[in-house]
């Protein structure tokens, strides 16, 4: 060990000479919520914002590295340095607003979805799980329904196929590959509800500077088509474009 | 990693399994087991040292020390692990780049504090942003391997305090009576035979470390269980070679496994120990030992 902290005792000193606002963006994300962001196979962030953050970095002339953090704690990291952007599927909301700055939104304004074990569930009166600190936990809560909340997005599904929650209630995105891998034993249920005012990325607010950058690049990624390819090559041909 | 495995759809039982178990994100749990031993085998003789020390300091003739001494045993003990793990760390971690911003920074003319940001000059931040990956997981390391050492530095604290009472009176008055300083009387005969008393409580402590370790998380430093909780998620076929159900229960299982064949084996070493510290003491164990020989 004291090996290892005096080789990074060097490498710390060996790296301030080239300390400069941003010399290395660090992107933090959840790895749990696929298509958005997963660790694949090979242990690697991957998924719609994998491709966007690097595409992003490399039109802003930006050295990125990925770094995982679990959604609870998202935000309090960020604001303390310990990363310089949430790229996670956030959606933008007046409340998170109040702690940290978003980019414009890189996915448009979501549908929310109701996905059951069987047809005859009444989400308005019902079990419903959410993740915990997202806009869906925060839509059920108000509702007449009773919130079950959980950590991971993973668990909120895990609940309703053992029958601790009638339905789960997320992103229309997320669930619809895990309805059309479970083969009927999962359906959706009741509306589809607009929430939030699109998917953006996290800055803080003291960040100007970072945020202006990936803001302009996002523009260009817009105008120039390669972000609604990217928004088919994941989410499938009937997913919301710019 | 097996040559075989480039197509695991085609592939069945164990073939598929060996591939399963050999991905990229496997290794990821089998590394994060090398991190959970590596702590341990870190943080417990870092924390017996803090122990050590605060036992001394709060039995010190000095007031001021035994003052820092008391209130620290006092302060971590009467504080839950999950506040002091998500509130101490951060703090610990701004303090030190607060010192840092003051010495290399001394001419930056912004509030460190801007609303709900803490933000210091680029150069003062730990580890740089610039600093590769592996930076930041030593970093995390570090800071976790601290925190543990702290928070179980103070229980053996209290432990050996009491230890250092137990041993009999009739042990100390003889060295003093043989005119050994207080200094002596203190290494030659209260620190060797104090162990045997302080054991049973330490092992204790030791069992509770190894099972505090998925704290980690906390940290930020993944450990074996947040990696149990995401290989066992289910795996729809969309985003993964090898899809499967909700398979935590066996991934918990496997934790479960683990943790008690590792808290077997540290209980067969123990009593090993707890036999040798036992030889000659005046203790009903010691007494036991005597008998066994004469018989």
């Amino acid at each position: 060990m004291k090996k290892l902290l005096l080789s990074s005792a060097l490498v710390l000193s060996a790296g301030m000479a080239f300390a400069d606002a941003h010399g290395v963006v660090r992107l933090g994300t959840e790895g749990a919520y696929p298509p958005y962001n997963f660790i694949n196979d090979a242990g690697e962030v991957d998924g719609f914002e994998r491709e966007l953050g690097d595409e992003l970095c490399a039109r802003a002339a930006l050295t990125c590295e990925w770094v995982t953090n679990d959604w609870d704690s998202i935000i309090p990291n960020l604001v303390s340095g310990n990363y310089d952007v949430i790229i996670a599927g956030m959606s933008i909301t007046a409340e998170r607003d109040e702690v940290i700055d978003f980019s414009q939104d890189y996915y448009p304004p979501t549908a929310s979805a109701y996905l059951a074990a069987s047809e005859d569930v009444d989400v308005a009166t019902g079990v419903i799980s959410a993740q915990t600190a997202t806009i869906q936990a925060g839509y059920i809560a108000e509702s007449g329904a009773t919130l079950l909340e959980f950590a991971t997005p993973d668990e909120t599904i895990a609940a309703v196929r053992n029958g601790e929650a009638d339905a789960v209630f997320a992103d229309y995105d997320y669930l619809a590959p895990v309805a059309e891998a479970s083969g009927g034993e999962l359906m959706f249920v009741g509306e589809r509800v607009a929430l939030g005012g699109g998917v953006g990325m996290g800055f803080r607010e003291s960040d100007t500077e970072l945020r202006d950058k990936i803001n302009a690049a996002v523009t260009s990624m817009k105008a120039d088509g390669s972000l609604n390819a990217l928004l088919v090559k994941w989410f499938g041909e009937e997913a919301a474009q710019y | 990693m097996f040559s075989f495995c480039a197509d695991p759809q085609n592939l069945e039982g164990l073939t598929w399994l060996s591939c399963y178990l050999t991905t990229g994100k496997h290794m990821s749990i089998y590394y994060a087991v090398g991190t959970v031993l590596l702590l341990l085998a870190i943080t417990a003789p870092i924390a017996l040292g803090f122990g050590f020390g605060g036992a001394v300091a709060a039995r010190s003739r000095i007031a001021p020390l035994r003052w820092f001494g008391k209130s620290y045993v006092a302060i971590v003990r009467g504080v839950p692990d999950i506040a002091f793990f998500l509130f101490f760390v951060i703090a610990l971690d701004q303090g030190f780049e607060y010192l840092r911003h003051q010495i290399k920074c001394p001419d930056w003319d912004l509030p460190i504090r801007q609303g709900n940001d803490f933000v210091v000059c680029a150069a003062a931040k730990l580890p740089l942003s610039t600093s590769p990956q592996y930076v930041h997981e030593i970093y995390g390391f570090f800071l976790a391997v601290l925190t543990f050492s702290i928070v179980f530095g103070a229980f053996a604290a209290n432990v050996l305090f009491g230890a250092m009472r137990a041993v009999p009176k009739a042990q100390i008055e003889t060295a003093e009576a043989y005119g050994l300083s207080h200094r002596q009387t203190f290494w030659r005969i209260l620190v060797p035979q104090m162990w045997v008393y302080a054991l049973p409580g330490l092992s204790n402590l030791w069992m509770v470390l190894i099972k505090a370790t998925p704290l980690l998380f906390l940290l930020g430093v993944e450990d074996i269980v947040y990696w149990a909780r995401e290989l066992g998620g289910t795996k729809t076929p969309q985003f993964t070679d090898y899809p499967h159900p909700d398979w935590r229960m066996w991934y918990f299982f496997g934790l479960l496994v683990f943790y008690l064949c590792f808290t077997k084996v540290s209980e067969i070493v123990l009593t090993r120990i707890m036999r040798k510290l036992t030889k000659g003491q005046a203790t009903l164990g010691g007494e036991a030992q005597r008998r066994e020989v004469v018989a």
